[in-house]
This record gives C-alpha cells, sequence and structure tokens, in this order.
C-alpha cells in the first residue's frame, strides 16, 4: 500500500472539508473494500478519511413504516437488530449473508452503497425496496443513484448519512452465491407494498438494477410461476469464468420466483 | 505520515508510532512479535488472521492499525490461562484433531470463540456455515467441525 494522509475527523462537517480541500481523498468505512483495492494499486489516494468517530452515523431507528440506518452500521448489527429482524426481516437477512462473520463485523451499509460493487446484496435492497440515500447535501432516490461500475450518484467528496428504507408489505432476497468470493453470481431482492412490485437484481450487470419485465409480471401474479414465464436477455448482462451472460440471464427470473416464494 | 497508535493487547497497553497505511497484522507480527497471528492471503479470503476486535472476530489483514486505536485486541497468544493451561477450544482442537499442518489453526480458534453464546448447541451445517471466512487446505473441515463442537460445548 502507498502511504496515504490519514483524517480522523470527529464531527461531519470537518470530514467534508478534509474531502474537498484538494487531491484524491477516500472515505474509509470499515476497509472491507477499499483496503484491498489500495493493496492492489487500483487506488492510491493521498488521504484518507476515517468516518468511525464521527457520530450519528451508526443508529437504527424504525418509525412510521421506514427502517433508517446509519450509514456506518455494520452488516453484523443490522443482521442482529431486532427492530429490524421485525419490520423489515428480508433486510436483516440479507446483511447476515453478506461476505462472511468477519466481514459482517467490520463492513458497512454507506460503504457498501458507495462502493457499487457488481456484485454486491445491499444495493439489491436499496432498490429493491425503494430506499432513499441521505448524504450531507441531499437525498438520492435509490433509483438515480447506481449509475454503473463502481460508479454512483455521489459527487467527490459527498458523505452518506443514513439509508431510508420504506417497510414492504413483504420481501424476500435470494442469493445465488458464488462459492468462492460469496458475493452474489445473481442475486434478487423482491418487494411488494406501498412503492408496489419491485424486482432489483444484482450480481448480474455492470450495477443493481430493476427486472421491470419481472415487475409487470408479479403484479400480475405474484407468483414464482409468472416470474419463471419472463425470459431476460443476455444483452448487457456480466460473463466470466464463473458464469456466461446467457447462464445469468436464465437465473434471474429463477431466482426470482425462489424469492416470490420465500417472501415475508 | 506517521501515527500514534495506543491499545490494549492480550490484556497489556501498548503504544507505538506506525506508517498510519500499516495494517494490523503487520503491527501485531512485526511490531509486537505476536508470529501466532498467520497471513495466508493478505486478501480477507483465508481468516488465517483472525483476531478479536473488542471482542469481535475480524480479518487483521484487512483493517488498518488505526482502526483498532483505543480498542481490546485478544490473538491467539492471549487465550491460555498464565499458567499455561489451554483454552477450552484449544484444547478441543488438541483433542479432536482438529488440524494437520497448523497454519489456518489460530484464525480457525479465533473465529470458533466468537462463536460463544451466538451458537446454542448448533448442527454441523450451522458450524460450517460460521466459520466460511475460515479455510483450512488440509483437514476436510470433518475434525474441525467437531473440534469447534466440542470447544463451544466446554466454554458454555
Ligand atoms: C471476503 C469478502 C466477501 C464479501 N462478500 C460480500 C457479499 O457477499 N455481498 C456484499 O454485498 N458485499 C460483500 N463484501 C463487501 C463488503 O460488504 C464490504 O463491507 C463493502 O463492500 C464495503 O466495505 P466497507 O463498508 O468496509 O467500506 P470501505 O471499504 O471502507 O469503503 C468502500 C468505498 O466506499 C466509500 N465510502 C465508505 N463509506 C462512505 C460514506 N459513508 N459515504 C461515501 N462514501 C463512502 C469509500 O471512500 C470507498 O471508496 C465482501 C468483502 C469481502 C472482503
Ligand atoms: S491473511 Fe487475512 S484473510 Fe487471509
Ligand atoms: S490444518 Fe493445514 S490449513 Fe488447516
Amino acid at each position: 500500500m502507498n502511504s496515504f494522509q490519514l483524517h480522523q475527523p470527529k464531527d461531519l462537517g470537518s470530514a467534508a472539508s478534509f474531502a474537498n480541500s484538494g487531491g484524491d481523498t477516500r472515505f474509509l468505512a470499515g476497509g472491507q473494500s477499499i483496503l484491498a483495492s489500495m493493496k492492489l494499486g487500483l487506488a492510491s489516494p493521498d488521504a484518507m478519511i476515517d468516518l468511525s468517530l464521527v457520530p450519528d452515523l451508526k443508529s437504527i431507528s424504525v418509525s412510521n413504516g421506514v427502517v433508517k440506518i446509519g450509514a456506518m452500521v455494520k452488516h453484523a448489527d443490522v443482521a442482529a437488530n431486532a427492530e429490524v429482524q421485525k419490520a423489515i426481516p428480508a433486510l436483516a437477512e440479507l446483511a447476515g449473508g453478506i461476505g462472511d462473520r468477519q466481514v459482517r463485523n467490520m463492513g458497512t451499509l454507506g460503504g457498501s452503497l458507495a462502493n457499487s460493487d457488481p456484485a454486491a446484496c445491499y444495493p439489491a435492497a436499496a432498490l429493491g425496496l425503494g430506499a432513499t440515500i441521505h448524504t450531507d447535501k441531499r437525498s438520492i432516490s435509490a433509483d438515480s443513484f447506481f449509475l454503473g461500475l463502481y460508479e454512483t450518484a455521489l459527487e467527490a467528496g459527498e458523505i452518506i448519512t443514513a439509508v431510508s428504507f420504506p417497510v414492504p408489505e413483504k420481501a424476500a432476497y435470494v442469493k445465488f452465491k458464488n462459492s468462492a468470493s460469496r458475493f452474489a453470481l445473481v442475486g434478487v431482492f423482491v418487494s411488494k407494498g406501498s412503492q408496489g412490485v419491485r424486482v432489483a437484481v444484482t450480481g448480474a450487470g455492470s450495477c443493481a438494477f430493476r427486472a421491470t419485465d419481472i415487475e409487470t409480471a408479479l403484479a400480475g401474479s405474484w407468483t414464482a410461476a409468472a416470474c419463471n414465464a419472463v425470459k431476460m436477455t443476455s444483452d448487457n448482462l456480466n460473463g466470466d469464468l464463473h458464469a456466461s451472460a446467457e447462464y445469468r440471464a436464465h437465473l434471474i427470473p429463477v431466482i426470482a420466483g425462489r424469492a416470490v416464494a420465500a417472501a415475508k | 505520515m506517521s501515527v500514534n497508535v495506543t491499545m490494549k493487547v492480550n490484556g497489556q497497553s501498548v503504544s507505538a508510532t506506525i506508517e498510519a497505511s500499516m495494517t494490523l497484522v503487520e503491527f501485531i507480527r512485526e511490531h509486537l512479535r505476536l508470529t501466532g497471528t498467520h497471513v495466508g492471503c493478505n486478501t480477507s479470503q483465508c481468516g488465517a488472521c483472525t483476531v478479536h476486535i473488542n471482542g469481535r472476530a475480524v480479518k487483521s489483514c484487512s483493517l488498518l492499525v488505526a482502526q483498532a486505536q483505543g480498542a481490546e485486541v485478544l490473538t491467539i497468544e492471549g487465550l491460555a490461562a498464565a499458567n499455561g493451561d489451554m483454552h477450552p477450544m484449544q484444547a478441543a482442537f488438541k483433542e479432536h484433531h482438529g488440524l494437520q499442518c497448523g497454519f489456518c489453526t489460530p484464525g480457525m480458534v479465533m473465529s470458533a470463540c466468537e462463536l460463544k453464546g451466538k451458537l446454542v448447541d448448533p448442527t454441523d451445517e450451522q458450524i460450517r456455515a460460521s466459520i466460511d471466512g475460515n479455510i483450512c487446505r488440509c483437514t476436510g473441515y470433518q475434525n474441525i467441525v467437531t473440534s469447534v463442537k466440542a470447544g463451544l460445548a466446554a466454554m458454555a
């Protein structure tokens, strides 16, 4: 790893001013993605801004049909939170299935969304529940947040502070794991409720996306059979040594169907 | 850039001035000379470097030292009693042949210890799922699962 300046601000305002002070700066949440990129030389920031001492980024609240989770809340803490388990069991289960126990003890919600890894789980939940991503500057709907491979609507130096997830009537996330990396080969989050029927797919494209054909089919009939009747095109899907684009296209409705069957 | 860090490692206070880019495992092995914590991959895959920070299992190759600022760190060296008696999880790995070459073992044991109170009377399946952040290239896992089960029972 190249050397860098390390800032450990104690409030959001100072974190933002370090981030906007010029040079290549990166935030440090749990380090579970960024440190690996730095070891590989894919990122070599001049300065890192550790967000762990910034207050107010670590709370979880459930009220008025919304689960609000701070950006620095760790996957393990979402998975173990009784209020989240009760309000959106699919979200707690998704968090409890990310990577492995050690990764879940460090990795954060904000880091996962900001990273927009093509195979990450949380982006599917954000899109699949119609979440709102709050930053130090504004609120962004999940539908306009994920722009591409490791690319989001965040501006340079913008800090995610929390995410609001509307509580659905029913939801589930099913991940078809890449057994080596434990990321999603294909993962599908389905929900229905005040946000309508939503189906979000991860692992298959350059970033998480909504499968609108499956949403239409499920709006007509909330059944696994309705998913299975949809044929996805493999255009623009990822193909690699783990799975061809055609195989991923085949998996999407199948996994969506399993999620519908599991939804609660 | 260098930073000052202070933490407790296996109950003892340590302070040092280190490069900001130093990982926790480098600090533990090369600075504190506690070489029981191993580095298998250095890429967060294998779990050989697992230690506890404030009671939670983490992969110390994927953390900066500064992320353990002020924390209580526990490594494999801190498990046994002062008189040398093995910790119940270590004793279970010995008793049930939960190791062959032993390279993965410190990480396996540290990872397994975090399961105390989380898995009550677990099935083999639950144990396998819980240690999926730790890779063993020798044993085929059978005896590791048996050891973890016995170790957790002894710790209960
Ligand atoms: C072995 C392994 C397996 C994994 N498996 C999975 C999996 O199955 N599913 C899955 O979803 N993920 C998986 N992950 C990734 C994991 O979920 C990480 O927690 C996540 O990618 C982000 O890491 P982090 O929170 O530590 O963020 P960091 O690595 O600290 O930061 C990541 C990026 O986000 C930026 N950032 C962080 N916080 C903020 C913020 N609040 N505002 C703005 N920008 C911010 C940083 O600048 C950096 O660019 C895995 C990781 C490992 C190592
Ligand atoms: S050395 Fe840290 S996970 Fe392999
Ligand atoms: S005993 Fe050799 S790697 Fe596990």
